[in-house]
């Protein structure tokens, strides 16, 4: 490494900070469905990663259709299909919490039997409507290329919009909880159910919406992750293990907290990544994250609640 | 089907088998009553006077499936030949399918019950070699016999098992050669998914490369399968700039490997990589666009301009759909059925030890690849290409080795 020069390192540098960010925005934008529906409403959500997976393979679909029978639309599908994958998501999380999650409310360990059963489910209806081998979206040009401020420094676009659509979705979700009077419902719902129904709040609906959100927002991460991973039927479980253990990590309850917690544990990877391999760096950053835990056992960031 | 089609395509069959029988001095045509069912099977297999029972043994389920369908259709495709053509020595395959459902404990439970109750001539089958190491036993045990279609690490030889893909030694060092005598590379950068097969096939590479080729390995590195994030990778190939990434990226994280380098500049304008582990399985799921120009070192291409392809890529497509493509492993597997055809009636028997003895040096000069030959080390004599991929998903081929003896267990290599 002695023949660098210093250029050389302060571009090796920053493009290694974006990396952390990035990894950082891919962790948060999982989590944050996950969180409201975990967080808010105590469902243990096992088919949070096959939301995911509609989210993606519902811009794999725009990408076929638009490359088949609009041609025009190739440059500019992939907005659209961020919106349709939160709308079908959702829509799929209306239709599940109806028929069975609103039946296990206050039952954690049977919501998560029973969405882990919705989610073995849902991957063989997968396979057998795309096929088990994995698909890609075909990316408009514009998305796969990279910025590059100096000769030396290469941000990917990709990454960039990642980024982006975190920033959004994560300001979204901050401003419905805390401004609006739906976030005041939803709040007063999962801190006293009983008296938010008292006090004239339909916590039937509070619920349906809450939890079709969350599954919105998944779908919206499994759109932006088809710019970086693949997509096949299995795609959702590879992220549902990181996406459980930045939100227990970050405290169950604590928005904050999964912020913090998807940027520790984001930056532990990628700078150990660095230095070390990545396998030894995946096993560090576990350990790391089961020390802490054995320490704050309600996460980073618990909320002290009289129970 | 269109009858006259039909006669035509039998035809052109028997036709190309008799040039295969004409390799091995057979008579074309045996018909079960020269070959009288107490003759060719001494051992109790499951064969009759019309009949001859083989087991097919891959993951129709699980994480597994995505590549090992291509490996059963391959294999039922040649065995539907076979028996359009006659079958053999008069008798007509059947197969019995089981599902190791991509659990290796399961593959060797299937394993026992295809040798023990259904008494089956031959088994095609397994994918990854976690499954072939846990059927290993039960083959010898049993006295089965076993086509394996992967290329794999090497390591390994068994008398009840045939190996049709590569091991590691035929498709590793023609491909490095390739590599520093065209591309002029010295420096390399090891990448593979954290198994055995990269960790094993990197090894090689790694003594290949500093041993003989006398250039320098600048990184080794391993990810768990499955893993999507390979910034931090990315910049340190930057940091060390190898004149050639060698890559062994298993699985989906392909996907995420090839995308992610392609947004970080990191292109084929620009820098060499040289793959194992993309086929045209595989292309399809990335995405051609993010793989264009880098290469593969396979020993078969959808793309191979030769006639016996021609006709294997229109046959496997009119049977599974033009959308369909065939990977290495595919055609591997293809292979199969008919070394095993070739092998009983050199052998004139269907027992296992008799169609062993008879293996070692039948050739195939119908063989999708070319021409393969079988090694008395169960591994098959086969050449080496290197192909660089297109967008729409195909590889051209740019080179062809000559003809690689294998050597499962390499001195100097372990």
């Amino acid at each position: 490494m002695d023949s660098l020069s210093m250029s050389e390192l302060w571009a090796i540098f920053v493009m290694q900070s974006f990396n952390g960010l990035s990894s950082f925005s891919v962790l948060l934008l999982m989590a944050l469905g996950l969180a409201i529906i975990f967080g808010q409403m105590g469902v243990i959500n096992m088919a949070h990663g096959e939301f995911l997976t509609i989210g993606a393979y519902t811009t794999f679909v725009l990408s076929e259709v638009s490359q088949r029978w609009m041609p025009w639309m190739q440059g500019s599908y992939f907005i659209l299909a961020v919106v349709v994958s939160f709308f079908i998501a959702a829509s799929v999380g209306l239709l599940v919490e109806h028929l069975m999650i609103r039946h296990l409310y206050r039952r954690p360990l049977d919501t998560l039997l029973a969405t882990w059963g919705l989610s073995l489910i849902m991957q063989q209806v997968f396979r057998s409507v795309f096929g088990a081998k994995e698909v890609s979206a075909t990316l408009p040009d514009w998305l796969m290329g990279s910025v590059q401020p100096t000769e030396s420094i290469d941000i990917p676009i990709n990454g960039l919009l990642v980024m982006g659509l975190t920033l959004l979705m994560t300001a979204g979700v901050f401003v419905g909880l805390f401004k609006t009077r739906w976030g005041v419902w939803v709040r007063a719902t999962t801190q006293n159910r009983v008296m938010a129904g008292a006090a004239g709040i339909n916590t039937r609906r509070i619920d349906k919406y809450t939890f079709a959100l969350g599954c919105g927002l998944a779908g919206v991460a499994g759109a932006a992750f088809t710019t970086i991973g693949s997509t096949g039927p299995t795609s959702g479980s590879l992220y549902i293990v990181d996406t459980f253990l930045v939100v227990v990590f970050g405290g169950a309850e604590s928005l904050v907290g999964t912020i913090a917690s998807a940027f520790s544990i984001a930056q532990a990877q990628s700078t150990s990544e660095f230095f070390l391999t990545g396998s030894t760096a995946k096993v560090l950053t576990l350990l790391a994250v089961i020390l802490i835990l054995m320490l704050r056992p309600h996460g980073l960031f618990s909320i002290r609640v009289r129970r | 089907m269109n009858k006259s089609l039909h006669v035509f395509g039998r035809r052109a069959l028997s036709c190309g088998l008799s040039s295969l029988a004409l390799a091995l001095a057979l008579p074309t045509g045996a018909y079960a009553a020269d070959y009288p069912t107490a003759k060719v099977n001494t051992t109790g297999l499951a064969v009759t006077d019309t009949e001859v029972v083989v087991g097919q043994l891959h993951s129709a389920t699980g994480t597994m499936a995505i590549s090992e369908t291509g490996s059963i259709q391959a294999e039922r495709l040649a065995i539907d030949e076979i028996n359009a053509a006659g079958g053999i020595l008069g008798r007509k395959i059947k197969i019995i399918q089981e599902d190791g459902a991509s659990d290796w404990p399961n593959f060797a439970e299937k394993s026992k019950k295809l040798l023990i109750s259904d008494k089956v001539a031959a088994v095609f089958g397994c994918w990854t070699s976690a499954s072939r190491k846990a059927v290993l036993p039960v083959f010898e045990k049993e006295n089965g016999l076993l086509y394996y279609p992967t290329f794999y690490e090497g390591l390994e030889q068994s008398k009840n098992v045939f190996y049709t893909g590569q091991e590691a030694t035929q498709q590793i060092l023609a491909g490095l050669d390739w590599l520093v005598k065209e591309k002029k590379a010295k420096t390399f950068f090891l990448i593979g998914s954290d198994y055995i097969w990269p960790r094993t096939s990197n090894k090689i590479a790694r003594k290949h490369i500093e041993n003989v080729l006398k250039g320098t390995v600048v990184g080794e590195e391993y990810y768990p399968l499955g893993h999507t994030q390979f910034g931090s990778l990315i910049n340190k190939i930057k940091l060390k700039k190898p004149d050639a990434i060698y890559a062994i990226v298993v699985g989906g994280s392909n996907v995420s490997f090839y995308k992610q380098l392609k947004a970080a500049g990191v292109t084929s304008a620009k820098q060499t990589l040289l793959t194992i582990s993309v086929t045209e399985d595989e292309m399809l799921g990335i995405g051609g666009e993010n793989v264009e120009g880098f290469y593969a070192a396979m020993k078969y291409f959808q793309s191979l301009d030769n006639p016996n392809n021609k006709e294997f890529v229109k046959k496997f497509k009119a049977k599974y759909g033009k959308d369909a493509v065939i990977g290495d492993v595919t055609q591997a597997a293809y292979l199969g059925p008919w070394l095993w055809k070739a092998a009983v009636e050199k052998a004139g028997s269907f027992d296992v030890d008799k169609v062993v003895a008879a293996s070692p040096n039948i050739e195939l000069k119908t063989a999708p690849e070319g021409y393969v030959k079988i090694h008395p080390n169960h591994h098959l004599w086969s050449k080496l290409r290197v192909g660089q991929a297109l967008a729409n998903g195909q590889f051209k081929v740019l080179y062809e080795s000559d003809l690689i003896e294998p050597n499962p267990f390499p001195k100097g290599y372990q």
